[in-house]
C-alpha cells in the first residue's frame, strides 16, 4: 500500500438544510464543485440532488448530534473513532451523540473503504474541521442571541457558555439559528493538549446491539420475498464446468431453481438448510482450464525461482558482488510461508435485488464503491441506479476488498428476477480463493571483519504475489551494497490482500534473519538494529523512506518496558517493523517449564501517532498480535490438484482462547497526526516469537507455520506458570 | 416436513421444517432469531452457541427433531434488557471488535458462570476454548468473565 499524504485539500463546509427541518445540518466538501454546491446549499432539497458532499453531521433541536460514519466497520472500531474526532472539535456531549452507518454515497463521502490502515490518517483533518465548523457557527449564534462578542464565549459538552455571566445555551437550542449563519471558510482547530474525547478509552458504540444479538451483519439480512441461494463454484483452481446435471437437486424440497452462469451453479430456494442439502445432490463435472497445481509443485518451483536469472530488480545500492566477494563472513537463510485463508468468522454473503428500475445491494464489503461499479458494468447500467447499504462486517482481513461475492449475487438476482441472498458456507469460503500468497525468501548478508553488515541481498519469489518485498523499508538506507529483487509465478490460484499484505510474512523473515546476522556479528539484536538506524541517519545510502526517529522510538520503548536483557530465566526475542505509516516493536518472552519452552508474554510498543480511542486502539494492537501469532504458529492452506486441502476449521487451525500469551501494549506519545493502526501490529509478531524461541532452544525457525515442527514440538503457548 | 413446537426464550414457537434441519437454521431462517451466528457448520467455532436446558451447545449440529421439550435460550433471551452480568461485563470491558462471534462467546461464558460462579483460570480455558474469535479479543473475554463472576450474587 502506498503512503497516503497527510495533507488534505482545501474544502468548504456548506449547509445542507436548516429552516425546513430545524436544527443544523452540515455537509462538507472540497474541490471545484464547492461554488455550485454552496449556491444550492440553502435548500433542503440539496440532499436529494446528489451534490458532491463528503461527510456530514447534524444537530437536532433536542441537542442530539447525529454523525454519519461512512467507512465499512469490520472490527477496527471506525464507527466509534470517526465520530469521536468530530465530537472532539464540536465539543459535543458524547452521551448525546448518535452514530449511523452511512450507505455508499460517493457524492457525499470520499474513500469509503476499509483497507491499508488508512481511514483515520485520511480523514483526520476533515473530521476535525467538520466538528470545528459547526462549533464555530453555534458560538456565533450564541453571540448574536446574547449580544456579546464571540470571544467571550466558550464551549463545553454541548453547551455554549458566556464566561462573564455564566449564562449557558445548549447546542440544540442554538442549532436552528446557527444553521442560518454563513459557513466559515477556515476555522481554527483545537490545540491537541485540549483534547477531552480523543485519546480516551471510549466503548464501542455498537456494544449494546452486538451483545444482545441484533441483526447487524450481512448474513442477518432477511427481506420480504427474498430467496436464498448457495453457489457451487469449481472446487479446484484451473478447472471449469464440463457438465451440470441438476435434475435430482431441482426435485428436492424447497428448491425453486438451479441456475448455471459462468462457472457457477446456483441453487435457489427458500431456506439455507434446504439449499445446502440440495446442493449435495448436484452432479457437476469439471475439466481442466489451466494449470492444476499442488503445494508439492510450488515447493520445487520456489527453489528454481530463487535461482532464476529473470528477476525484477526492486532496489540496488552499491555493488553487492564486490561486497560479498570481500566479506569476512556471509550469512544466508531462506524462509517460506504457505497460502492463508482470510477466514473472517462471518462467511461471504450478499443480498441483491435487481429490478427493472434499479438495483438494491446490501451486505458486508470493504470496497462498496468497487462492488457497485462492477455490478453496474456487469448489468450495463449506470452506477447511480444502484444503491448499496453497508452492513457491519463480521471480519474482513482483506477478503472483502474483493467484490466477487457481491457481483455474483447481483448476477444471480438478474437471472432469476428476484431478491436473493447468496450465502457461502465455510467450505466455500476456504475453497473460494483470494488467499495470502505463498512466498519464499532468500536473505544474504555480508559482514566485514568488524561485524558490520556491508552487503545485503534479498530475493523474494511468490505465487501471484507481485512485488513480495518492501524494498525501501529498513534496513535499506543503512547498507552500502544492497540488492532486492523478486520473481513471480502466475497461478490460477487466486490471491489478494491479506491483513498487512506481504509484510505479514516478510517482516518475520527479515526480523528473524537480522537476528541471525546480529548473532553472527556478535552483537545484541537491539544494538545491532539501532546501529544500522544510526548509520542510515548519519550517512544514508540511497533513499530512506521510513522515519528513523520513530523507529528508534518504538525500539527504545519496547526495550524499556520489557526490561530487555535484564530478566533471569526469561528468553527474549526482539522484532520491529514499519508498515502502513506506523511503527511497532515487540519483545516476546519465552520461559522454560519442565524443560519445554512456553511463550508467556509479548510486549508491544506502537507509534501510530495520536491514539484516537485508547480502548479500541489497545485491542486493535493486541488483536493484531494474536492474529500474527496465530497464523505464524498454525496458519496453513495447502493444495492438491488445484484444490485447497483444508476445508473447514477442523483442519484449518486458528489460534484459540487458551493459547494467547499475555500482551502488554504501550503507545509512543509523540503528538503527530494519526498514521494508522489496523495492520501494523501484526507483522512484527512472528519474528519476535521466533527469535525468543531461538534464544530459549537454539532452534532457528525458517518456515511458517511453526507448530508441528519436530524441533519445537514441546512448545506451549500462553500457559500460565 | 414436520411441525416442531419449540420452547425458546420462555416462549413457544412453531416451525414447519425438515427433521434434520439444524436448530441454528430454524432460529435464523424460520424464527427470525438471527443473533445466533453461522460460522462453520461443524461445531468448531462456537458462533452458534445457545443454551439447551442451561448447557452451552452448538446449534449448527443439533437437528430440530432432537430438541423435544428442552428449553432453548438464545442471545436474544439471555436477559430481558440486555443486562445479564455477562453482557454488562462485556460492555464495560469493551470486548467486541467486529462482534460476530460475541453472542456465542457470551452464551458459553454465561453457561459456565451459571454452573461455576467463581471459575478457575483452567475452567475458563476449558469452557471458552471452543469459541473462536478471529479478531483476537480473547484477553478481554477472559477479563470480562472474571469481572462478571464478581457481579453474580
Amino acid at each position: 500500500m502506498e503512503p497516503v499524504s497527510l495533507k488534505t485539500t482545501r474544502r468548504d463546509f456548506i449547509k445542507l438544510a436548516a429552516a425546513t427541518t430545524g436544527g443544523l445540518f452540515l455537509g462538507f466538501q472540497w474541490g471545484e464543485t464547492g461554488a455550485a454546491a454552496m449556491a444550492a446549499g440553502a435548500d433542503a432539497d440539496v440532499l436529494l440532488k446528489n451534490i458532491d458532499f463528503n461527510s456530514y453531521l447534524s444537530i437536532a433541536t433536542d441537542g442530539i448530534v447525529t454523525i454519519a460514519s461512512p467507512n465499512p466497520e469490520l472490527g477496527q472500531n471506525i464507527m466509534t473513532s470517526f465520530p469521536m474526532i468530530v465530537a472532539e472539535e464540536l465539543d459535543a456531549d458524547w452521551s448525546k451523540v448518535t452514530i449511523i452507518q452511512a450507505p455508499l454515497d460517493t457524492k457525499r463521502f470520499e474513500r469509503q473503504l476499509t483497507g491499508g490502515s488508512g481511514a483515520i490518517p485520511h480523514s483526520w483533518e476533515r473530521l476535525r474541521k467538520a466538528g470545528a465548523t459547526a462549533r464555530h457557527m453555534l458560538v456565533e449564534a450564541a453571540a448574536k442571541r446574547l449580544n456579546v462578542s464571540a470571544t467571550k464565549l466558550t464551549t463545553h459538552e454541548g453547551m455554549v457558555i458566556h464566561t462573564d455571566s455564566g449564562r449557558k445555551l445548549s447546542y440544540g437550542d442554538l442549532a436552528t439559528e446557527a444553521s442560518a449563519l454563513p459557513v466559515p471558510a477556515e476555522v481554527p482547530l483545537k490545540d491537541k493538549k485540549d483534547f477531552t474525547i480523543i485519546g480516551k478509552p471510549i466503548r464501542n458504540v455498537e456494544n449494546k446491539n452486538i451483545l444482545t444479538g441484533k441483526p447487524l451483519f450481512g448474513l442477518d439480512v432477511y427481506r420480504e420475498g427474498m430467496l436464498q441461494a448457495m453457489i457451487q463454484r469449481p472446487p479446484a483452481f484451473g478447472t471449469k464446468i464440463k457438465s451440470v446435471d441438476a435434475t435430482a437437486a431441482k426435485a428436492m424440497p424447497g428448491i425453486i431453481d438451479v441456475v448455471t452462469f459462468k462457472n457457477n451453479v446456483a441453487i435457489v430456494g427458500k431456506s439455507t438448510w434446504q439449499i445446502n442439502k440440495a446442493r449435495k445432490a448436484l452432479k457437476v463435472e469439471y475439466e481442466a482450464d489451466g494449470a492444476i497445481e499442488s503445494t508439492a509443485d510450488h515447493d520445487k518451483l520456489f527453489k528454481a525461482l530463487l535461482n532464476s536469472n529473470t528477476a525484477t530488480v526492486r532496489r540496488q545500492d552499491g555493488n553487492v558482488d564486490t561486497a560479498f566477494a570481500q566479506a569476512a563472513k556471509v550469512v544466508r537463510a531462506e524462509y517460506q510461508c504457505p497460502f492463508l485463508s482470510h477466514s473472517p468468522l462471518e462467511p461471504m454473503n450478499f443480498f441483491a435485488h435487481v429490478r427493472a428500475d434499479g438495483v438494491e445491494l446490501v451486505g458486508p464489503s470493504q470496497t462498496p464503491d468497487a462492488a457497485r461499479n462492477e455490478v453496474a458494468r456487469l448489468l450495463g447500467i449506470a452506477p447511480d441506479k444502484i444503491t448499496l447499504e453497508l452492513t457491519r462486517l463480521g471480519g474482513g482481513f482483506g477478503r472483502r476488498l474483493k467484490t466477487d461475492y457481491a457481483v455474483e449475487a447481483a448476477e444471480l438476482s438478474s437471472l432469476i428476477k428476484a431478491p436473493v441472498k447468496v450465502t457461502w458456507t465455510r467450505e466455500d469460503d476456504m475453497l473460494g480463493g483470494s488467499y495470502r500468497p505463498a512466498v519464499r525468501y532468500r536473505f544474504e548478508a555480508a559482514l566485514d571483519a568488524k561485524g558490520n553488515m556491508v552487503g545485503y541481498k534479498l530475493r523474494g519469489v511468490g505465487i501471484n504475489a507481485g512485488n513480495c518485498t518492501r524494498e525501501d523499508n529498513f534496513p535499506s538506507g543503512a547498507i552500502d551494497n544492497l540488492l532486492i529483487d523478486t520473481v513471480e509465478h502466475k497461478s490460477p490460484i487466486t490471491t489478494g490482500a491479506w491483513r498487512a499484505p506481504i509484510t505479514n510474512f516478510l517482516a518475520f523473515a527479515e526480523q528473524a534473519f537480522l537476528d541471525e546476522v546480529a548473532e553472527a556479528a556478535g552483537k545484541d539484536p537491539i544494538t545491532f538494529r539501532l546501529d544500522l538506524l544510526e548509520r542510515a541517519k548519519q550517512k544514508p545510502v540511497g533513499a530512506v523512506k521510513y522515519d528513523i526517529d520513530r523507529m528508534k522510538g518504538v525500539i527504545t520503548l519496547a526495550a524499556e518496558k520489557a526490561q530487555w536483557g535484564k530478566k533471569k530465566g526469561i528468553f527474549q526475542g526482539f522484532s520491529v517493523y514499519f508498515s502502513h505509516r506506523s511503527y511497532v516493536a515487540q519483545i516476546a518472552e519465552v520461559a522454560k517449564k519442565d524443560g519445554q519452552p512456553v511463550l508467556q508474554k509479548i510486549h508491544v510498543a506502537a507509534d501510530c501517532g495520536i491514539v484516537v480511542n485508547l480502548s479500541g486502539a489497545y485491542q486493535q494492537v493486541r488483536g493484531g498480535v494474536v492474529d500474527g501469532l496465530g497464523h505464524a504458529m498454525f496458519g496453513k492452506l495447502t493444495f492438491k490438484d488445484g484444490a485447497a486441502e483444508q476445508k473447514n476449521f477442523t483442519a484449518y487451525r486458528l489460534i484459540r482462547f487458551k493459547e494467547v500469551p499475555e500482551i502488554d501494549v504501550h503507545f509512543v506519545n509523540n503528538g503527530i497526526d494519526p498514521t494508522g493502526l489496523g495492520e501494523p501490529a501484526l507483522p512484527p509478531t512472528g519474528g519476535a516469537v521466533a527469535n525468543a524461541i531461538h534464544k530459549a532452544t537454539g532452534v532457528r525457525l525458517y518456515d511458517q507455520p511453526f507448530a508441528g515442527k519436530e524441533e519445537i514440538k514441546g512448545i506451549r503457548l500462553g500457559e500460565r506458570m | 416436513m414436520a411441525s416442531y413446537k419449540l420452547q425458546i426464550n420462555n416462549r413457544s414457537y412453531e416451525a414447519d421444517v425438515e427433521a434434520d434441519t439444524p436448530l441454528l437454521w430454524v432460529l435464523r431462517d424460520h424464527l427470525g432469531l438471527v443473533g445466533t451466528k453461522y460460522g462453520c457448520g461443524v461445531a468448531q467455532c462456537g458462533a452458534c452457541t445457545v443454551h439447551l436446558n442451561g448447557n452451552a451447545v452448538r446449534s449448527c449440529t443439533i437437528p430440530v427433531s432432537a430438541i423435544g421439550q428442552s428449553k432453548v435460550t438464545t442471545i436474544e433471551g439471555l436477559s430481558e434488557h440486555g443486562d445479564h452480568p455477562v453482557q454488562q461485563a462485556w460492555d464495560e470491558i469493551d470486548v467486541p471488535q467486529c462482534g460476530y462471534c460475541q453472542a456465542g462467546q457470551i452464551m458459553s461464558a454465561a453457561a459456565l458462570l451459571a454452573k461455576k460462579p467463581k471459575p478457575t483460570a483452567a475452567e475458563i480455558d476449558t469452557a471458552m476454548n471452543g469459541n473462536l474469535c478471529r479478531c483476537g479479543t480473547y484477553h478481554r473475554i477472559r477479563e470480562a468473565i472474571v469481572s462478571a463472576s464478581t457481579k453474580l450474587k
